[in-house]
């Protein structure tokens, strides 16, 4: 069904113009705030909907792009939107989480209730954009747009120090892209086409190959975000509020490898060739490094971020390894990721709501007054170490099998990391949930309510469906995996 | 040509010639401006606009003038622009009661003088509509004339203006002692194949005298304090027309007189592109008054159209009269916004001013984020368009010096965002400080027309935009 892809993309825009509607007529009051979160949820819900319909309809077998569309526009430019194996899932992901950001703010956000979910809705179009923008230009343009609603979500209804995260978070961004914005110009000046589908197949020289991947890389590194320019990224996500956190974790970052993925790889197969042992080592000081950096920290949410880093570090890995498994490793990876950490930092969310602190030593013997909380933490946490039979295990071992192929010292390497990561999530859990309740302010926490299990619930059976059946992923990447990979060792001839 | 052809092609400026004496003669019998005076007066620039669509293409005047699609798309952008001007100026000097009939005639006469300088074909007449167009400007500037600040304006205005003027002519004159004659296309026989220093030499000079009249760098000292002293609504006026009035000047002399010069002005067109976008984007940073910050945003941006130019033939020039168009409609609103905004009477005029200005005003906080964002280059918003023509241009040309530039200039624009962040900071995160005047409902009106511009309407403005350009730039290199 042609039209069912723009559909998906812009209908939050439609809740938007709702929600616009109704603080117009209504007026700013608790009662406007009460329904627009109603009518928020309704629109991510829709969208959802549509997402699963999209993937309902989504034919397998076929590793080309699907639901097309391609209006002529100005410039050369076209309106160009379609998915195919690599790109589907994350729509998917996107539109599963936001419904889950919307109810995890229903009683946290209490200050301009309605730019809030504006904000969340015009993220979600863009971030669904980048994901089906078959056209450089059109994916520049959602790309760099989710810049500003997450700039302000930070900036508003962020802790602290939000500013200095929320200028950090623009403006690292910002460079990374600009350089890529000269590499899509001069793409475009040399083979006269936006089209990505097109400039999969057009091949530029080598030289002209290594410079046009140093910019892209500059861009998605820095989204990714890839050891050394991850340091906004534990900045934002402190300062974010949770569900903003859980976008940025959870989707934002998954931009970036679907980048290398959509472009570097397939766009510039001899400067990826070139640059494997780079991104290779990279990846391997970013899972060493940031671990023993997430080891050390007192505040939860700064630890789960930099894990963020260093499970980002398998997915980069997995990417450039150039083989199936590890294409299908790092897609995985980062499905897996975006629902385990979006969760941890739900969780962080949740004893936040209550206590106003993140600090590790502030928490402890949680198990005794919070046994649900407790539970679901661990699972997650379960997930975030890779254990067998949570989704997090499947992305580690697939990405290391491929890494082995290409690099075994970094397999290697990297595979220290899930001792490491073991090593920081289970002394959080240690800290903040055995042992008895010393702190007196802790005396009266309670456990998880209703909503907070209904946001948990879905979220936990992905986990462990994931975690049992990978193939529903598989099954829906393999046919684009193996035309990307395929593409790719031809162009290298390796 | 007979004499009545020649006026037929210069009709616009002949509509503006005539309005603006007649209105002076009304003003100085009624003594003020009246909505009947004002209503006049945009409508003789509109119809000024309407003759320069209508009318015919040619050269008057033995080559003096030229009448194409480029000087059409300029003309038509400078009336519209002026005509807003009027609008916006009559209604910020009726706001303190006292309704000068000169300004309507003052901007009517530096629109008639930017239609004379985009059509010129000859040096002489580009030297002649560039004095009536600053002389007029000068004026404007030190407006309010018993404020101390706007008459530093006007004079510091002057005085600059005055000696970059002396440059052109230094140069205008070198040039005409090494081609032997003023008209750009006998100067384009004489610089074709080889040509001598001296003339290079006049054509640096011109090219200074012209940096000076768009505020490029390192010529762009007086643009700060003329743009903080000067009326808001002047501001606003100068800001946008006479910029694209004196790039197309650059269009002129370059690309009809200079055509085979390329390699050499680019050399100098691309350092002071590259210096004017990091002195707008690294001064900026330290600026704590909006016109001031706008000044120096001003200078970056000019440093971007300056690379349409120095990519030069039709691709660069179709990038930078993109480029202008969009900036102006952008630049227009913002100041149309700072205008429309006071509390207690008195003009807002800092960043800490508008904290928490959504609040107060969302409407006007929006479009000021839309101007600040567009002026940042983010897309969808049109600054981040007119930033795409340009550098498609110049890293489509296959010359290093022009690619490693357009690459530069992307990251000064970064730095740059960080001021414009600052401006959406300001007006989004920190609190409010208390309650805003009324808005002035034109300025409003202007303010929010040109954010709706910024973004959606330019997405599909440019659908015809972009083509307009396009056969305007194709007009160079005819005459």
């Amino acid at each position: 069904m042609t039209g069912l892809l723009s559909l998906t993309t812009f209908a939050p825009l439609v809740g938007v113009a709702v929600l616009l509607a109704v603080r117009t007529i209504k007026g700013d009051s608790a009662a406007t705030d009460a329904l627009a979160k109603w009518i928020a949820l309704a629109t991510t819900l829709v969208t959802f909907a549509l997402s699963i319909l999209l993937v309902a309809q989504f034919d397998a077998k076929n590793p080309g792009f699907q639901f097309v569309e391609d209006v002529a526009w100005f410039a050369g430019l076209h309106y160009r939107m379609g998915v195919d194996g690599i790109s589907i899932l994350f729509v998917l992901l996107t539109a599963f989480l936001l419904p889950i950001c919307i109810l995890a703010s229903w009683t946290s956000i209490e200050k301009r209730v309605v730019e809030y979910l504006i904000a969340f809705l015009v993220l979600e179009t863009l971030v669904i954009g980048v994901f089906c923008a078959l056209d450089l230009i059109l994916f520049y343009l959602f790309f760099e747009g989710g810049l500003v609603p997450m700039f302000l979500i930070i900036g508003i209804w962020g802790g602290k120090r939000r500013i200095y995260a929320a200028y950090k978070f623009f403006l690292y961004t910002l460079l990374g892209s600009v350089l890529m914005l000269a590499a899509i110009l001069a793409m475009i000046s040399i083979s006269g086409t936006s089209s990505i589908s097109e400039l999969m197949s057009f091949k530029f020289a080598p030289w002209l190959q290594t410079w046009l991947w140093l910019a892209f890389f500059a861009s998605f590194a820095v989204k990714m975000p890839m050891w050394p320019v991850h340091t906004w990224l534990p900045d934002a996500h402190v300062e974010a509020p949770t569900a903003g956190s859980v976008i940025l974790a959870g989707i934002l970052l998954k931009m970036g490898g679907y980048g290398f993925m959509r472009f570097s790889l397939p766009m510039f197969p001899n400067a990826s060739e070139m640059f494997q042992p780079l991104v290779f080592a990279m990846s391997a000081i970013a899972i060493v490094y940031t671990s023993l950096v997430a080891f050390r920290q007192t505040d939860i949410k700064k630890l789960i971020a930099y894990s963020s880093v260093a499970h980002m570090g398998f997915v980069t890995m997995g990417i450039f390894s150039g083989n199936a498994a590890g294409e299908q490793g790092a897609i995985f990876q980062m499905l897996s990721h975006g629902v385990i950490s979006g969760a941890l930092f739900l969780c962080v969310g949740v004893v936040y709501d209550r206590m106003h602190t993140r600090e590790i030593a502030f928490y402890g013997g949680l198990t005794n007054r919070m046994p649900l909380y407790a539970a679901t933490f661990l699972l997650f946490t379960m997930g975030n170490v890779g254990l067998p039979g949570t989704s997090g295990f499947v992305g580690e071992i697939l990405t290391m099998t491929g890494t082995y192929q290409a690099s075994t010292w970094t397999a290697i390497v990297a595979a220290s990391g899930v001792i490491l990561s073991a090593m920081y999530a289970l002394t959080l859990y240690r800290r903040v949930m055995f042992g008895e309740i010393v702190n007196p302010e802790l005396k009266t926490i309670t456990d998880l309510d209703k909503r907070e299990i209904l946001i948990f619930a879905p979220l936990i059976v992905s986990t462990l469906v994931l975690g049992v059946y990978p193939n529903f992923v598989f099954n829906l990447t393999a046919s684009s995996v193996d035309a990307l990979v395929g593409a790719w060792r031809a162009a290298v001839g390796g | 040509m007979t004499f009545s052809a020649n006026l037929s092609l210069v009709l616009p400026e002949v509509i503006l010639a005539g309005s603006a004496l007649a209105l002076l003669v009304w003003g100085a019998f009624q003594g003020k401006a009246s909505p009947a005076f004002t209503l006049a007066s945009v409508l003789a620039l509109l119809a000024a606009a309407f003759a320069a669509v209508v009318g015919p293409h040619g050269h008057a005047f033995n080559g003096a003038y030229s009448a194409d699609a480029a000087s059409t798309y300029a003309k038509v952008a400078i009336f519209i622009s002026s005509a807003v001007g009027i609008v916006l100026g009559d209604r910020w000097l009726a706001q303190r009661g006292d309704q000068k009939f000169e300004y309507a005639v003052l901007i009517i006469l530096a629109a008639l003088g930017m239609g004379v300088t985009v059509s010129a074909g000859d040096l002489i007449s580009l030297y002649i509509g560039v004095e009536l167009q600053s002389l007029a400007l000068y004026v404007l500037a030190a407006f309010r004339r018993d404020d101390a600040k706007a008459s530093e304006a006007g004079l510091k205005y002057f005085v600059l203006g005055a000696l970059s003027s002396g440059l052109l002519l230094y140069g205008s004159s070198l040039i005409y002692g090494f081609a032997g004659s003023t008209r750009f296309t006998d100067i384009a026989a004489a610089a074709h194949g080889t040509h001598g220093v001296g003339l290079l030499f006049g054509l640096i000079f011109l090219i200074c005298g012209l940096a000076f009249k768009v505020s490029a760098a390192p010529f762009h000292m007086w643009t700060p304090d003329v743009y903080e002293g000067a009326p808001t609504p002047v501001v606003g006026f100068f800001a946008a027309a006479p910029k694209l009035a004196a790039m197309m000047m650059f269009a002129r002399v370059l690309g009809d007189a200079f055509p085979d010069s390329v390699g050499q002005w680019r050399q100098v067109l691309v350092i002071a592109a590259l210096i004017s976008v990091f002195v707008g984007a690294f001064a900026g940073l330290a600026q704590t008054n909006l016109k001031r910050l706008w000044a120096y945003s001003s200078i970056a941006n000019v440093g971007y159209a300056l690379l349409g130019v120095a990519t030069g033939g039709e691709t660069g020039l179709h990038a930078m009269l993109v480029f202008m168009i969009l900036y102006m409609v952008d630049v227009t609103g913002f100041f149309a916004c700072l205008q429309a905004l006071s509390r207690d009477g008195k003009p807002m005029e800092t960043v800490e001013d508008i904290a928490g200005l959504i609040k107060e005003r969302p409407g006007i906080a929006l479009a000021m984020t839309a101007f600040s964002l567009s002026a940042l280059g983010l897309p969808p918003f049109s600054g981040f368009w007119s930033k795409f023509y340009v550098f498609k241009a110049a890293l489509g040309t296959g010359d290093v010096l022009m690619q490693t530039a357009a690459v530069l200039g992307l990251v000064g624009s970064v730095v740059g965002a960080f001021y414009y962040l600052r401006l959406i900071k300001s007006m989004w995160f920190d609190a409010s400080k208390g309650s805003v005047d009324a808005p002035a409902p034109a300025a409003r009106a202007v303010g929010f027309a040109a954010a709706l511009f910024a973004f959606p309407v330019v997405l599909f403005a440019l659908v015809w935009l972009a083509p307009a350009a396009k056969a305007a730039a194709a007009a160079f290199g005819h005459a």
